[in-house]
């Protein structure tokens, strides 16, 4: 067994790395790659060369994809042993925000089509 | 603790004298600390999800009045977008300076966060007020209850942001880079980059996937 500083067993979110080089370069790669998510998303958005049905789910996985890179590149959550346990609080975190949202959507979207009422009619209840 | 003794990682059952809390004791406050407020900026994402949830829910009921493509300006967003990103990276590289003490560059790295937060904040004002002034406000109809609830939502986080780095550039400059000056300095870049990744849910949900043919 080799000794650990203690120090490194965990790592705080968003802690600086070591060298200023490898820190730079974080942010820079960070930054890059969310420039080009950003403006993919942008183009997906008002692009005709797209199948329509199909850019809505295309722009959630740009988000996702987009929300990943500032994590890794800006707040610094990485798979390392020293993260766990700020894996294991954004995994719990991640799951309630899923849970909320989708099951909110899917509910609520049931519940419309399950009343039967016209879509104009649905639309004026709902301001009540 | 001696060599032979395994580290504390994770879960342990070895040794009757274990406090419960690993072999080594608490973690230093520098590592609770910043956890900790992760923790917080979590549970504010639990709760910005469900605003969107609501949103996402009322976003077709429009009561007749203005829908969400007639209302937004996608090259407002972009502008706005631009700024928030900016501006996280930029107080990424306020944290790099202060690491290493460099006072001119801490302090100029951030006032340019937070101008770069003004700009985004001005921006989202202006739309807010040309909305209202076009009969588009919050009691016109449930869309734009839930549009201005969710993202009004972010620009007051925004705009505490705005507050708190004003106080750290304070804090730093009459204190200097003391341990628990730089915890502080460490949570609001936590915020501060927590922010754009809500940004960027509003920016593909509200305005993007809203403004759709």
């Amino acid at each position: 067994m080799t000794e650990h500083d203690p120090e490194l067993l965990n790592v705080a979110p968003g802690t600086p790395h070591d060298t200023m080089l490898s820190e730079t370069l974080s942010y820079v790669i960070g930054l890059v790659l969310a420039l080009v998510l950003t403006g993919v998303s942008f183009w997906v958005a008002s692009t005709s060369v797209l199948w329509g049905p199909g850019v809505a789910t295309g722009l959630v996985v740009l988000a996702i994809a987009q929300m990943g890179v500032h994590l890794v590149f800006f707040l610094h959550i990485t798979s390392g042993p020293d993260n766990t346990n700020n894996v294991l609080a954004l995994a719990f975190g991640v799951l309630i925000v899923f849970l909320v949202m989708i099951g909110t959507i899917v509910i609520m979207a049931h519940m419309n089509t399950n009343m039967g009422a016209p879509s104009e009619l649905m639309n004026l209840q709902m301001q009540h | 603790m001696t060599a032979s003794e395994a580290p504390a990682v994770g879960l342990t059952h070895q040794g009757s004298e274990d406090t419960g809390l690993g072999h080594r004791g608490p973690e230093s406050k520098n590592i609770v600390v910043p956890y900790g407020f992760w923790l917080f900026v979590l549970s504010d994402m639990v709760l910005f999800s469900a605003l969107f949830a609501s949103y996402a829910t009322l976003a077709h009921a429009t009561d007749g009045g203005p829908a969400s493509s007639q209302l937004f300006d996608r090259n407002l967003v972009a502008v706005e977008t631009m700024a928030l990103l900016v501006s996280s990276f930029v107080c990424g590289l306020a944290m790099i300076t202060a690491k290493r003490g460099n006072m001119i560059w801490t302090q100029g790295w951030l006032l340019l966060t937070g101008l770069l937060g003004f700009v985004f904040l001005s921006i989202e004002i202006y739309e807010f007020a040309s909305m209202i002034s076009e009969n588009a406000g919050p009691q016109r109809s449930a869309f734009l209850s839930g549009f201005f609830t969710l993202v009004g939502c972010h620009g007051a986080h925004v705009t505490c942001g705005l507050l708190w780095i004003g106080t750290m550039m304070a804090q730093i400059w009459a204190k200097g880079f003391q341990p628990h000056i730089m915890r502080r300095l460490l949570c609001l870049s936590v915020f501060w980059h927590a922010l754009d990744i809500i940004w960027v849910a509003i920016f593909t949900i509200v305005y993007l996937i809203g403004t759709l043919p």
